[in-house]
């Protein structure tokens, strides 16, 4: 046939305008590059000048467009009108929902705050949401941190000033060899794909150790497909090999860490295990020179390691004495920990080999003096070139503060942090501990809170109880049953409210948290106390719910009064450095979001609702001294809020545009940021790029810029005193005294050293009834309950089946298409299966979050989600079984509080199949219309 | 029948690494998201929030399991889309000539304008990487961006494919196959970067680079001397801790 080739338009228009912005597709908050034409949004792609992603995207980024045409968008204000859950509403008018809220809360605020509960999911704003809660006076107030990673948080953070993901990064430049604990597909999304990029162009190793072979594990050079639960018995077996070879950094370990600070070794003294101090407080070492004790910041100190010291009676060792003493003891001989972790004992020693020669036969250097903070110039860098990173996997279980502790432990024993390709801390980290506020607890009628809700208690005085010992907190955060819980325990505020333990609430209030389905243990009970009434009122146990989300979510159902928020492309945000900022290691930097479309509903984003809420109800802060609102909406609170003298909520272009960090507030403010793509960056001199907590250099930078007001350098704590101080208080030591029901477990938890014990629930039940670990994963191009079931990636991810190992799936005779039923020892759930080979022999998983609720997110009743989709959630319980001893024991990490989700252990049985997924729930009434039959999608056809 | 040209001035295609690839579907959305808006008709999705949403994509990864006879299954992702054959059957088959090969480039494309929906070139394609949009009637495929890789509207670093821009670990790659000296070609020569099913005879443009061995740490005794016990017991260990501190 002929050819007719076409003359094609190679240069078409690709955009009337480029606005940029921060993506809200999920937490990672990569810069984005908005196409519009005609005014509505055309295509988005990342932004190449942008610090996280530079000008890469993920799918969930370039499915926005999807996002902000979604038709589960909440259209106006609504107030519940049938029975809780029945999804019936009315609209009503902004005017009608603020005022509404204000007749709710103000009598709590005047007579009883802690009656109000202020919890916000995956909120990006905790720096308005806190300090909105702190001036309102309630005690209860957290985000999510509790039900997420807080383990991993609060083990970086006490143990060395910083954690993974938001507050550091491996060395991609650099590193030689990275390590994945328990990441799955996501935090953070863009840059890991982008450093594994990196590593591979360059022919660096990856070694992936999660009990699940997909995404990043399935790149790695290695897999350990480890038993769920047993990471931090495989990384101390690491420890005991390094250690017993001699292959750990000495002369880091003396400069930097706590390891030569000198422990009281008598065991009749009440100060067993604490440092010796001077009488500054300061902990001492013993110089190597002079066998005196000197505190250990002190100028010219060459601290010692080996020995010990004997004052009135009482012989202190160095902490580095005691670590020897515990691992190099065959307890954790790669022998003695395969079996439990299901990787056997070569693999082990293999892969302890492996961290020894490159961190230190592959050292770098770079040719870059520094001074430390004892005044001591160093001619270069050295780098241990082994990185690590982990994240939910190793996190989410009862043992996973101390598992994510002993990580830490194993990079700082290899000299890997914030050296040359290893981990680095971003801005505002590292900070140490002590530099973080300590828990503020206490409500006073019409007062606003002392001081911040979160932070970090230094001892058993520290805690969130009142003077009988109660419970401060609804979410019993901060009490000796999980001291340590700095992100509170959002899992447990619907729980403990409905119980009225410690006390009942009036008012819920919640923001971005899908607590009716999955973001809640054990979701139907959630369900049935989020609708229990009270016989001798009538009315619900929990009066009052009040919930904000842009989207019809299956928590909308369940709220008495809906206060719609925008889309990510409607709004402004800031990602602050009071905050969770979006630095990276070579520098700090910040962002905002701003309006690049407008709304087409009547719908405003929740931080101006909240500011306008704050200024109706006069909170302190929030109004001027005549009683005015203070800021007009968020973009006004961004620019013009003060947090401390010349701190503000965005460090670039203050006072006349040319100042960071400090520096009036500057009414152009948000325009320059806007013009200079939506983000502002300050780099770290190459002086102070590597060993941050120590270096002076960085430390006067930090300063400068505001982090700071004085240098706060620091030692990384291997030995974690605060832990000792409730070890030493249930030990029978001191005026605050646990309950005697919880003594034994904090003696055996709260070890000032890293260990490993068997998850609760594994100890709790008969494991041979239930043999398998049940675990989610987050897949890449989807983020759960975030915004809604995207047209796009549901296509990607519109099904989840339960994956099931191969020997487990031989032995049962399953096929392809069949269904099981899975028992935990908590309920059961009826569920399609799938095989997968690349799966540790006794783990089954499933994605996260795919299930949904017929009625909600504007899905059709019939949608795969609903039918076939499922929650593992309905196998899992905030308590532990009962022990028979009187008391109900959290499903938690003791000494955070975070949720041990990965801690389930179920059974499995093939079925015939159901007709659907089964718990089913009854279809929800959608307050948003059915979506399209069909969608072609563009702007200009 | 439709005619291929005997010769094209350059092959473009894509080099992707399957080694490096995450499985993520970046590639496929931004895919989605650019030819929805710009070349041709939208890739349309039916029945997008109902019981079996179906759209048009021109691009999809699959992934699968592999078991070797020792060792760890693996997971492999394979993004899957237009090989840009040089025998392409896909236009051989063409009844009107809709489908053609451009002699400029060697991209393979569909006029829209002439296609008359009757799916041969799909079922001619032995990779599927055809899709018929069930709005318009068309077939639709990966056209490699042509109304961005020549577009003056856009920036130079820019001119590339969706896919490769989009792409987070940088497993795709863009350029010339047909020079040797191309960044592509060198990549290909480097990794050993294969055709896709050469046997079916469509010479494909596309290559894939193979996933790297994997989980060869068990092999390495070499790396036994480095974890050599300083010491047998706690006196010793001590001792030799002692010397080591005073060497720094």
């Amino acid at each position: 046939m002929a050819q007719r080739h076409p003359t094609l338009d190679l240069s078409p228009k690709v955009s009337d305008e480029i606005r940029k912005t921060t993506c809200y597709m999920c937490a990672c908050r990569c810069g984005i590059d908005v196409h519009l034409k005609d005014g509505r949004v055309a295509y988005i792609e990342g932004n190449r000048d942008h610090p996280v992603n530079k000008g890469v995207l993920c799918a969930k980024g370039s499915a926005g467009i999807m996002q902000v045409n979604a038709p589960s968008r909440l259209r106006a204000p609504l107030r519940r009108t049938g029975p809780r859950g029945s999804g019936q509403f009315e609209e009503i008018t902004w005017e009608e929902a603020l005022q509404t809220a204000v007749d709710w809360m103000a009598p709590l605020r005047a007579e009883a705050p802690e009656k109000l509960a202020f919890f916000t999911g995956r909120d990006q704003s905790q720096s308005l949401t806190s300090y909105w809660a702190q001036a309102f006076g309630t005690p209860n107030y957290a985000a999510h941190g509790g039900f997420c990673s807080v383990n991993m948080a609060v083990a970086g953070i006490t143990t060395m000033g910083g954690a993974f993901w938001e507050f550091g990064q491996p060395d991609w430049e650099r590193t030689k060899l990275l390590l994945l604990f328990g990441v799955a597909e996501d935090h953070d999304s863009n840059p890991i794909k982008i450093g594994l990029g990196k590593l591979k162009g360059r022919g660096a190793r990856v070694i992936g150790i999660n009990p699940v072979r997909s995404g990043y594990n399935a790149v790695a050079d290695d897999w350990f497909g480890i038993t769920p639960g047993t990471d931090g018995l495989l990384i101390l077996s690491l420890v005991h090999c390094l250690l017993k070879a001699g292959r750990i950094d000495l002369p880091y370990l003396a400069q930097f860490t706590n390891a030569p600070v000198l422990v009281n070794g008598d065991p009749d003294s009440p100060d067993h295990g604490l440092f010796l101090r001077d009488a500054a407080g300061k902990p001492l070492v013993l110089d190597r020179k002079t066998h005196q004790p000197v505190p250990f910041d002190a100028p010219g100190v060459t601290p010692d390691l080996a020995h010990t010291y004997r004052r009135a009676g009482i012989t202190h060792r160095p902490v580095f004495r005691h670590l020897a003493d515990r691992y190099l003891s065959p307890d954790y001989a790669p022998e003695q920990v395969a079996a439990k972790c299901g990787i056997p004992a070569p693999r082990i020693r293999a892969l302890a080999a492996e961290l020894a020669r490159v961190a230190f036969d592959e050292a770098i250097e770079i040719a870059q003096p520094w001074t430390d903070f004892r005044g001591r110039t160093h001619d270069k860098m050295t780098g241990r070139p082994v990185a690590m990173h982990a994240m939910r996997g190793i996190s989410a279980h009862s043992n996973g503060f101390q598992t994510a502790r002993a990580l830490h432990f194993l990079q700082i024993l290899l000299g890997t942090v914030e050296t040359p390709g290893g981990f680095r801390f971003k801005p505002p980290y590292p900070k140490p501990m002590e530099a973080h506020p300590k828990p503020h607890a206490k409500p006073t009628p019409d007062q606003p809170l002392a001081g911040p809700h979160l932070g970090f208690p230094q001892g058993p005085e520290d805690l969130a109880l009142d003077a009988n010992g109660t419970p401060q907190r609804i979410d019993k955060a901060f009490t000796w049953e999980n001291p340590l819980s700095a992100h509170g325990l959002m899992h447990m505020v619907i729980a403990n409210a409905h119980a009225g333990d410690p006390y009942r609430i009036d008012t819920l209030f919640l923001y971005m948290a899908n607590m009716a389905w999955n973001s809640s243990m054990s979701t139907g009970r959630v369900i049935e106390m989020l609708t229990d009434t009270d016989p001798d009122t009538g009315d619900y146990v929990i009066p009052r719910i009040i919930y904000s989300d842009a989207y019809s979510s299956e928590m909308v159902a369940y709220a008495d009064l809906i206060l719609p928020d925008t889309t990510y492309l409607e709004r402004h945000d800031c990602i602050s450095l009071l905050d969770r900022p979006i630095s990276e290691a070579e520098a700090a930097a910040d962002a905002i979001r701003w309006p690049v479309i407008q709304p087409d509903r009547d719908v405003r984003g929740f931080q101006s609702v909240l500011i306008d809420l704050g200024a109706r109800l006069n909170l302190p802060g929030f109004v001027t001294e005549d009683g005015q609102p203070k800021y007009a909406d968020y973009a006004d609170y961004i620019t013009t809020h003060q947090r401390r003298p010349g701190i503000g909520p965005l460090m670039g272009f203050r006072g006349e545009g040319q100042s960071t960090g400090r520096g009036d507030p500057n009414p152009d403010q948000l325009d320059r940021y806007i013009a200079a793509g939506g983000f502002h960056t300050h780099p770290i001199p190459e002086e102070a790029q590597f060993y941050k907590p120590w270096n002076r250099a960085y430390q006067d930078w930090a300063v400068a810029l505001g982090l700071y007001d004085s240098p706060q350098p620091y030692l990384f704590n291997l030995w974690l005193e605060p832990l000792r101080r409730f070890q030493r208080a249930a030990e029978g030591h001191g005026p605050h005294q646990p309950p005697d029901h919880l003594r034994d477990r904090i003696r055996a938890t709260m070890d000032p050293l890293p260990l490993w014990y068997e998850p609760f629930e594994d100890a709790a039940i008969d494991t041979e009834a239930y043999p398998l670990h049940a675990l989610t994963q987050r897949p890449m191009a989807m983020y759960h309950s975030w915004g809604t079931q995207n047209a796009w990636l549901r296509q990607v991810h519109g099904e989840n089946p339960l994956y099931l190992p191969t020997d487990l799936w031989q032995e049962q005779g399953f096929t392809e298409g069949d269904w099981a039923r899975v028992t935990s020892p908590h309920g059961t759930i009826t569920v399609p299966v799938a095989h997968m080979a690349a799966l540790n022999p006794s783990t089954v998983w499933t994605w996260n979050a795919i299930g949904k609720r017929k009625g909600a997110w504007a899905l059709d009743p019939k949608a795969s989600e609903a039918t076939r989709g499922f929650l593992l959630n309905h196998l899992i319980h905030e308590l532990l079984p009962p022990k028979g001893d009187g008391h109900r024991w959290a499903n938690s990490d003791p000494v955070t509080g975070q949720a041990a989700w990965f801690d389930l252990r179920v059974r499995i049985e093939k079925t015939a199949p159901p007709k659907e997924a089964q718990p089913g729930f009854p279809a929800i009434t959608s307050p948003v219309p059915k979506g399209p039959d069909a969608l072609a999608w563009k702007t200009t056809p | 029948m439709t005619q291929l040209p005997a010769h094209t001035d350059r092959k473009l295609g894509l080099v992707i690494d399957l080694d490096t690839c995450v499985g993520c579907h970046a590639c496929v959305i931004a895919c989605k998201g650019w030819n929805t808006e710009n070349y041709g008709t939208p890739l349309s999705d039916q029945d997008p929030y109902g019981a079996e949403p179906s759209g048009t994509f021109l691009n999809r990864v699959h992934s699968f399991e592999i078991t070797p006879e020792t060792g760890a299954a693996q997971l492999v992702h394979f993004p899957r889309s237009c090989l840009h054959c040089e025998d392409a059957p896909c236009v051989t088959v063409c009844p009107t000539g809709a489908s053609y090969k451009r002699v400029e480039d060697g991209i393979v494309l569909v006029n829209e304008a002439d296609c008359i929906g009757c799916g041969l070139c799909a079922w001619a394609c032995p990779y599927g990487a055809r899709e018929m949009d069930a709005a318009a009637g068309v077939m639709k495929k990966c056209t490699l961006c042509i109304d961005r890789i020549y577009n003056e509207n856009l920036p130079q670093e820019d001119r590339e494919p969706a896919c490769v821009r989009t792409c987070p670990a940088g497993a795709r790659h863009f350029g010339d196959l047909a020079d040797p000296d191309s960044d592509v070609s060198l990549l290909v020569a480097a990794r050993g970067g294969f055709d896709l099913m050469p046997e079916q005879g469509t010479k494909p443009v596309n290559k894939y680079l193979p996933p790297r061995p994997k989980d060869r740490l068990e092999e390495t005794d070499i790396l036994a001397p480095f974890l050599e016990p300083v010491a047998e017991t706690p006196q010793g260990f001590l001792g030799w801790l002692d010397r080591a501190l005073d060497r720094f």
